[in-house]
């Protein structure tokens, strides 16, 4: 028998999600908004919500001042670079695990995902040394290494645990079909695992998007992502709200246009084998 | 040909030996079960024979050829598992002709045989389904199917019914052995089940904690089973067994006796007991009598027999028919 809801309880639950929704949303929408103010109305006390001059004159000036599709080409090639080469790095090392296993297989997994849970600023100094003595500061190559060694621990995790999740039975069947691990890999696990791979590997887009720690630290001005177009905006001459403001607008524009048409997938992949 | 030999078969995980010194020679052509009690390394004594495992010592020859070190696919065995394994994203047609792909066999060709198995097997008008939307039977014949168009030497059953409802599995049960004598290819069959065993084998493995008990025809089994265990797992209702001052009467330390060769006989002439569950199944009854310090005994009546629980009953063994065995449990041979 279903469940009875009674009228209340679905207006009260849907103010309440609606509620949650748009707390997490706000800040976003202010920072739109702010894009749109002149420098003094963004930050004028009492704040204008809706009701106020509304300008592209930000935009205009960040373009003019610091060049932002030489920072979104990077940004691409740093996160597509480093999602691809994890991907190719990840799939073989997941299968293996998950399928090969050896004695020490888990503490494998466990050691690599310890490497997440120190700060990274804890390594800054030897990193940067490493860097410096390479002349690997402010390359894209460089950023690419590093945000691919650090996303990796996540992302053959995700895949290992997606990989699990594939009765073992059917890579039997397909080797006793006369396949050979190579076909195995192509014609089966990977067809299954596709919505798997899929999302781990936009998740890993979206990390490496965003990632500003690194970025910032090991790059000024030639591979600088968007991350540095965003943060020179907070700095020398003071800050500027409606030109921060407009700069992160559009960062983060193309990965919320991304993850806007794939959130279905995304969901899927995260929530992959919770239900069967 | 499909004629496959077991010789002195050892398989250990670590400290684990599972399959302890096995000895099998299986006819071309043959149906044989491999039973056992859930952990007796029957599942492995198959995935053995497939490749799907790494023997720790000994020889495994299909056709008089040694496989230890072939890779599964190149033994020419095929193998349906418990859980159907269906490739989940590929169509029937897909499921069926994929080990020919894998072959290399030019296309008109996989056509073909792809078309004869599903004929065979009903699957016609379901070729170009998913799995997913396939009932359970439908899939187990998609699995038979995979199997079949492959020609193999063997066929390997890795308890292919359990997971169908009774009545589905019944059927089954025919259709596979029916297939089997139709395509005369040896066939290797793992059950727990030994009502599964003894209707459709021609001969059966009793295996048990690693070790083969016995070898032989269902009947042979049934009717001259080597030891206790033997005794006790085939045949249901279980077999009685009585130690004490009755056996050492017959000079055996346990003697046993089928639930059909004990017979309710006059009173005071026999072992007396008093009926505990009287269960009438129309064309059999089967008696549960509490014969004190006997224990309970089990007797399979005909269904006129009208005893019911509480009632007091003389039972006496078939002494023609009595199986005996020794203090290790080794049956007593005349």
């Amino acid at each position: 028998m279903a469940r009875r809801v009674s009228p209340t309880r679905i207006v009260v639950s849907t103010v309440a999600a609606w509620a949650c929704g748009l707390l997490i949303f706000f800040p976003i929408l202010w920072m739109v908004l702010a894009s749109f103010k002149t420098e003094l109305e963004a930050f004028a006390i009492p704040p204008s919500f809706l009701f106020f001059e509304w300008t592209t004159e930000n935009y205009i000036t960040v373009q003019t001042r610091s060049d932002y599709f030489h920072h979104a080409m990077n940004s691409i090639v740093i996160a597509g670079g480093s999602t691809i080469i994890a991907a190719l790095i990840a799939v073989p090392a997941a299968w293996s695990m998950a399928f090969a296993p050896t004695r020490r297989t888990k503490d494998i997994l466990l050691w690599m995902l310890s490497t997440k849970m120190m700060p990274a600023v804890g390594v800054l100094v030897p990193i940067y040394l490493i860097f410096k003595n390479l002349d690997l500061l402010d390359t894209r190559v460089g950023l690419v290494a590093i945000l691919c060694l650090g996303n990796l621990p996540i992302v053959v995790w995700m895949l290992f645990t997606y990989f699990k999740e594939i009765p073992r039975d059917i890579l039997e069947a397909a080797r006793m079909d006369g396949a050979t691990v190579e076909r195995e890999l192509i014609y089966v696990l990977t067809p299954m695992a596709i919505p798997g791979i899929a999302s781990t590997l936009l998740l890993n887009l979206i990390l490496a998007w965003n990632e500003a720690f690194w970025t910032l630290n090991l790059s000024t001005s030639q591979a600088a992502p968007l991350t540095v177009f965003i943060a020179s905006y907070s700095s020398p001459e003071g800050l500027f709200w409606a030109k921060l403001s407009a700069a992160s607008t559009m960062a983060i524009a193309p990965i919320l246009v991304l993850g806007w048409f794939s959130q279905r997938q995304l969901v899927r992949g995260l929530t992959f084998g919770a239900v069967k | 040909m499909g004629q496959i030999t077991l010789q002195s078969v050892h398989k250990s995980f670590g400290p684990l030996n599972i399959i302890k010194d096995a000895n099998l020679d299986i006819e071309d052509g043959s149906f044989v079960v491999f039973v056992g009690p859930s952990g007796c390394g029957k599942t492995t004594l198959l995935r053995l024979i497939a490749g799907l495992e790494d023997v720790t010592s000994g020889q495994i020859l299909i056709d008089g050829r040694n496989v230890v070190n072939v890779p599964p696919a190149k033994r020419g065995l095929s193998m349906v598992f418990q859980s159907y394994a269906l490739y989940p994203h590929m169509s029937v047609r897909g499921n069926i002709a994929f080990g020919l792909k894998m072959a290399g066999m030019p296309r008109p060709e996989i056509d073909r045989k792809v078309e004869a198995a599903a004929a065979t097997l009903n699957l016609t008008s379901y070729l170009d389904r998913k799995p997913r939307e396939l009932s359970g039977g439908q899939r187990q014949r998609v699995a038979i199917g995979r199997a079949i168009v492959r020609e193999p030497k063997a066929f390997l059953f890795d308890e292919p019914l359990s997971n169908l409802d009774a009545a589905l599995r019944v059927q089954m049960r025919m259709e596979v052995t029916r297939l089997q004598k139709q395509l005369a290819t040896t066939a290797i069959y793992v059950t727990h089940d030994q009502v599964e065993a003894m209707t459709m084998a021609d001969r059966i493995v009793v295996l048990n904690a690693g070790r083969v008990e016995q070898y032989g025809t269902p009947l042979e089994l049934y009717d001259r089973p080597v030891n206790l265990f033997v005794a006790g797992f085939i045949g249901s209702p279980k077999m009685n067994f009585v130690s004490g001052l009755p056996a050492s009467l017959h000079g055996a330390a346990t003697i046993g006796i089928r639930p059909e060769h004990l017979r309710v006989v006059g009173d005071g002439e026999g072992w007396p007991g008093r009926v505990s569950v009287a269960e009438h199944l129309g064309s059999d009854t089967f008696l549960y009598v509490d014969a004190a310090e006997l224990g309970l005994l089990t007797v399979r009546g005909l269904g006129e027999v009208h005893l019911k629980g509480g009632d007091r009953v003389w039972l006496s063994p078939d002494p023609a028919r009595l199986h005996r065995f020794d203090k290790e449990g080794v049956a007593i041979r005349p």
